[in-house]
């Protein structure tokens, strides 16, 4: 869904929509004027030139996981949904009843992750995913949009986080983590609300919340390089889930915040987590929710991955010993947001091989991937889509069983979690690892921040 | 019948050429206008490498991964609007009215080249509405529309050649058909799915600076759509 599904005139004020909850009455009206400012926002020279020349040819379809997943069922060509759905509202001039909206409901969030590889197949480049966009903004719109992305907007509106972390939840994390870790480097510490440093560190909310570990490694990583960084005490949510709800308004708030942050900390740069969508968000969509000139972020923002890279591969600031290398067969996922759309799948090839011995990738790759079936929202839409997460994610799951990998690189969190359950479901027998995680494990750790025993 | 012809080739024809080509340039002037306003992206990441790679790569018959992977179709495709385009524009018989009219003319394509050119575009016309109902994916999402303009594709290449041979009626009648046939494809090009003849253009060099020159910076690689 490129840069924006806007939601009408205000799309740049954080407005928040009305409480996702009570909307849910079945006898709620449906605010067809609403849904028309949507259309019209949206109804710019692509839009009107994607609806109009697409030649009905079916070569999207073969693009599309969730078809090749289904036994190639015709309704799952990205052309038909995107006919059913955004097609069908521009031709109803947005005249659409609550059926309808559940009915499309099913389509944008049950049947398409975003992921955009469809526009790499079809002979127009028709941006599929941004029409897709525009349905889950008029559902959106009508409160008709899955409970595990209202829940997040809630959260988002109410604590400027997805998943409502509270301020000192956040910072007690830190301090926990620096503590912990600074047992194993001498010296460690997570610098928070730091000015003038080189990079502003934003992370995945379920990071503070339930893997704090992972916060940890990569001060780890961050203090061996000797980098000068901090975390922010607000806006420290890289992710977006409302992007995903296709609530521009509600999107723009964690960005706001994160930028803000960023320039009142003067910053040079965000750092991203390993997270797709937050990079997504945080570095293409986000200056277009926030309407900046130029399109581009006020802070370049990079991605771990990149950072990574610069420090094993380019600049050589973090050695791997050789001895510690992963020797398993080890393979790669690309997320659709850090590869095709974030362009960053050489790099992870580069550090992988330097981390793996016997690395294997899959086919196919790089920017030309499938998504994971976790995307564009999937992982958090909750119990509810988890049997059809798994039923697309087969492909997938075929795709990894033919490398014959038992590690699973995984540069974003909600592939993490999807590969996890595919692994389970599919009885893969593979271990799924951040690049945070094997980096601590095999890099060498320079003297200096040896933690000596016989010390105090 | 003679006075038809008249009308159709004189003045029919002017008026057509007018709507064709103005409406082309008005659609096309209509929907930049309109992108000034709310397709800022695309300028905001213009980048004309990306945007001709973009066009040309899907302009070969297997210049773009997705087209390799049907090679067949991609092929027929190819081949397809190659000789759509070419066949009417280069055809003898078309030139030598043009030059009665204009005092010049353009090289012009030897008759059996021009006859088998319009059989390959009948062919493809018939391969690619077989295709239509054969492909299970193809055909969920085909309209009556497709398969008409396929068929309104096919008619001035048709009557062309069965008036060119006087095969199938006479050779006046099959005259008129032409002519009319290829006046209303001529007119309807602009106003329909067939306006791809421009708007292919704009999408596809939109899509490829979307995900390639917007990506392809600070160390980043943009993805290759094609």
């Amino acid at each position: 869904m490129s840069e924006q599904a806007q939601t009408g005139a205000e799309a740049t004020e954080a407005k928040p929509t009305e409480d996702p909850k009570a909307v849910e009455a079945p006898a709620a009206p449906v605010d067809t004027k609403k849904i028309q400012q949507i259309l019209a926002a949206n109804n710019g020279a692509r839009m009107r030139s994607w609806l109009n020349i697409c030649a009905h040819c079916g070569l999207c379809a073969e693009s599309c996981f969730f078809y090749l997943a289904h036994d190639k069922d015709p309704k799952l060509s990205p052309a038909y949904k995107v006919k059913v759905t955004t097609g069908e509202l521009y031709k109803r001039k947005g005249k659409v009843d609550r059926a309808w909206l559940e009915e499309a409901h099913e389509v944008i969030w049950g049947q398409c992750t975003m992921c955009r590889r469809c526009s790499m197949f079809c002979p127009f480049g028709i941006d599929i995913a941004t029409m897709i966009g525009v349905s889950r903004a008029v559902c959106n719109s009508q409160g008709v949009l899955p409970e595990g992305l209202a829940r997040a907007k809630q959260n988002i509106i109410e604590s400027g986080n997805q998943m409502a972390v509270s301020e000192e939840d956040w910072t007690e994390t830190c301090d926990w983590m620096a503590e912990e870790y600074a047992e194993e480097i001498a010296g460690l510490e997570i610098p928070i609300d730091k000015k003038g440093v080189k990079y502003m560190y934003t992370v995945n909310p379920r990071e503070p919340a339930f893997y704090p570990q992972d916060l940890g490694q990569m001060a780890q990583i961050l203090h061996v390089a000797e980098e000068s960084w901090t975390v922010p005490r607000q806006g420290w949510d890289g992710t977006n889930l409302a992007m995903f709800a296709g609530d521009a308004a509600v999107a723009a708030i964690p960005v706001r915040n994160m930028y803000q942050a960023a320039i009142d900390l003067e910053a040079e740069q965000i750092l991203m987590t390993e997270c797709g969508h937050a990079y997504r968000s945080g570095a293409f969509e986000g200056p277009y929710w926030l309407g900046l000139p130029g399109g581009r972020p006020p802070v370049p923002v990079k991605h771990a991955v990149q950072l990574f890279w610069e420090y094993i591969v380019r600049d050589g600031r973090i050695k791997i010993d050789p001895a510690k290398m992963i020797t398993e067969p080890a393979t790669l996922q690309d997320p659709c947001n850090v590869s095709r759309n974030g362009g960053l799948w050489q790099m992870m090839r580069d550090l992988a091989r330097a981390l793996c011995t016997d690395f294997r990738d899959m086919d196919p790759n790089c920017e030309y991937n499938h998504c994971c079936g976790g995307g564009g929202g999937f992982i958090p839409m909750g119990a509810e889509f988890k049997a059809r997460r798994m039923q697309s994610g087969r492909i997938k799951a075929e795709q990894i069983k033919a490398t014959g990998a038992k590690i699973m690189i995984s540069p974003c969190h909600n592939c993490f979690d999807q590969l996890n359950d595919l692994n389970k479901e599919y009885e893969l027998g593979i271990k799924v690892l951040s690049f945070k995680e094997i980096i601590t494990e095999c890099m060498i750790i320079p003297e200096k921040f040896i933690v000596s025993d016989n010390g105090d | 019948m003679d006075a038809l012809h008249e009308f159709l080739s004189g003045p029919a024809l002017y008026v057509t050429l007018v709507i064709f080509f103005g409406g082309l340039i008005i659609r096309a002037a209509f929907l930049l206008g309109l992108s000034r306003g709310k397709d800022q992206v695309f300028y905001d990441h213009f980048s004309w490498s990306w945007a001709l790679r973009s066009v040309l790569a899907w302009l070969l018959p297997w210049g773009s991964r997705s087209l390799r992977t049907q090679p067949l179709m991609a092929i027929v495709f190819f081949l397809f609007h190659l000789c759509l385009l070419a066949t009417p524009i280069f055809l003898s018989a078309h030139n030598i009215l043009w030059e009665g009219w204009a005092g010049w003319s353009l090289p012009t394509l030897p008759g059996i080249v021009a006859d088998v050119m319009t059989l390959v575009v009948l062919g493809g016309v018939v391969f690619l509405f077989i295709r239509r109902l054969v492909r299970p994916e193809v055909r969920l999402i085909s309209t009556l529309g497709d398969y008409l303009l396929l068929l309104l594709t096919a008619a001035p290449f048709a009557t062309g050649i069965l008036a060119q041979y006087q095969i199938g009626g006479p050779y006046d009648l099959m005259m008129v058909l032409h002519i009319l046939s290829a006046e209303v494809l001529l007119i309807i090009i602009p106003f329909s799915k067939l306006g791809h003849l421009i708007l292919f253009f704009f999408t596809r060099a939109f899509i490829g600076v979307d995900m390639g020159a917007r990506r392809n910076c600070q160390g980043r690689l943009g993805a290759k759509v094609w």
